[in-house]
């Protein structure tokens, strides 16, 4: 389904096009430490999303080099002019996050973030973007995010559904305080620093099994969550699921609100269903939406998450998730869709809260 | 309804229970510190015994790292899935809105005792159904 002008967009990935790219954005100490090491030849692309993989961008999408939206001209020519967002939010995918060294991979993150700043946020009015942030070390990514809280441009923290620990445990907590004084979401996307298996079951062999099992890695990490109170600890902090797909997840609430019920003394906390909370707290952006493409199928899946509020608009670009100008999935009933497109991502992000209602923002 | 004397008092002392069959129903009667009351041996979940079940105390907290134990003794589990009820009013923990186990009016009376030269005034704990 083709598009409505103005909706908000709440996932598409700039690419760092090489670690050169961002040598001008980085500390002189950490230029220096990297030229050093001759770490610039690399590229630190994440496993989760190789940049060969016909998943990763749409054939045609990519630039002479074979990557896509490396620049602000292809984001505008193949996202921001035809499908016209009032906004669009930037969530960098790279391996800076999750570097070993937790010093190295905030100065990349700060490196990124700079180069965010100043080849897509200071150039085109409707890009925003999430706060890349070192995901192994709480501390250093708080510090971040009081870096640049103040840049309004910033909507939401940037983390991985799969790191070296669940997400909900407490030493991840000094980032969720944070993330809550500011009133940014904590923006959750598939994918794995790969310190353990992306299957519970160990390492798989093919790129298919690593993708698919991307949603038990997010049901993971929302029950870690749930379980360990973070939604009480941090009463305004939200949690946007991004690029996690949607069907897994009535089936995951279905499973939780019913163990819940037999073991609610272990996590007393927890006062309500967690599904409860789940539709109050959770948001999950819309591409990709795995649902069967017939309107049966898909009515149910949404009649099953039981809220209007959850789902985000988003194309996912450059990721090949929709071909043309489809970005909208078939299938969804037309009130839902307004909600989807403007309504949610306002109520979900405050920095977006005060955008103009579509119609009135496409210039 | 209609009362059934069902049990001795002394049958049941504080932090103890006891099944009894009043017209065909099976009900459990439990003494609280001294109060009794009455649950129908039926969990309003899938039908197991319920008042089979351990009795047990609420864990609470807000937040995690702040905990506390209240109600000692005044939570039954049931011994299927484990939700737990409140033994004073039948509500489920779980889901206290729209869970509850159904409690029946218990009362303790003194009976005349059924001998026939003397009269052993005693509480008999009655069961209104
Ligand atoms: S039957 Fe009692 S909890 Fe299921």
């Amino acid at each position: 389904m083709t598009l409505q002008h103005g909706a908000i967009d709440c996932d598409i990935h700039p690419t760092v096009p090489s670690v050169r790219d961002l040598l001008p954005h980085l500390e002189p100490y950490w230029r220096e430490h990297i030229l050093r090491r001759g770490l610039e030849r690399d590229n630190f692309d994440i496993s989760a999303y190789p940049s060969g993989s016909p998943l990763t961008s749409r054939p045609d999408w990519r630039g002479a080099g074979g990557l896509a939206a490396t620049n602000l001209a292809s984001i505008q020519a193949q996202l921001l002019d035809p499908f016209r967002p009032s906004a669009a939010i930037c969530n960098v995918l790279h391996g800076a996050q999750m570097m070993m060294s937790e010093d190295l991979s905030l100065a990349l993150c700060r490196g990124i973030n700079n180069w965010l700043i100043a080849e897509f946020l200071d150039r085109d009015p409707r890009l925003r973007a999430s706060i890349t942030v070192p995901i192994h070390s709480a501390e250093l990514a708080a510090e971040e995010v009081e870096r640049l809280a103040g840049d309004q441009r910033f909507v939401q923290v940037l983390l991985l559904a799969m790191a070296e620990v669940p997400l909900g445990r407490r030493q991840m907590w000094p980032l969720y305080r944070v993330a809550e004084k500011y009133g940014l979401p904590i923006g959750i996307h598939a994918g794995s620093s790969f310190r353990h298996p992306p299957s519970a079951g160990g390492w798989g062999s093919l790129y298919l099994e690593d993708y698919v099992s991307f949603a038990q890695g997010f049901a993971g990490a929302l029950n870690s969550l749930l379980a360990e109170g973070v939604f009480q600890k941090f009463p305004d902090l939200k949690v946007v699921l991004i690029e996690s797909g949607v069907t897994w997840m009535p089936a995951s609430m279905w499973r939780i609100d019913k163990t819940w019920r037999g073991v609610r003394s272990e996590v007393p906390w927890l006062a309500q269903l967690p599904t409860e909370i789940i539709r109050d707290r959770v948001r999950m952006t819309l591409q990709p939406f795995d649902a069967p493409p017939d309107v049966a199928a898909v009515t149910r899946v949404l009649e099953q998450l039981g809220s209007d509020d959850m789902l985000l608009f988003s194309t996912d670009y450059p990721h090949w998730q929709f071909d043309g100008m489809d970005a909208l999935p078939a299938g969804l009933p037309p009130a839902l869709i307004q909600k989807i497109l403007f309504d949610n991502p306002r109520a979900t992000y405050p920095r977006l809260a005060a955008l103009h209602p579509v119609g009135e923002t496409t210039s | 309804m209609a009362k059934h004397v069902v049990a001795r008092a002394s049958e049941i002392p504080p932090g103890h229970r006891k099944i009894v069959s009043v017209r065909g129903r099976e009900i459990g009667i439990f003494n609280l510190g001294g109060e009794f009351f009455a649950l129908f041996n039926r969990c309003p979940h899938q039908g197991a015994a319920l008042c089979t079940g351990e009795i047990v105390s609420r864990l609470e907290s807000t937040i995690p790292g702040d905990y506390r134990l209240s109600r000692p003794g005044e939570m039954l589990r049931c011994p299927w899935h484990c939700w737990e009820f409140d033994i004073r009013t039948g509500q489920s923990w779980c889901e206290s809105n729209s869970v509850h186990a159904r409690t029946f009016p218990v009362t303790t009376e003194p009976l005349a005792a059924e001998t026939v030269d003397v009269t052993i005034a005693e509480r008999y704990v009655v069961v209104t159904l």
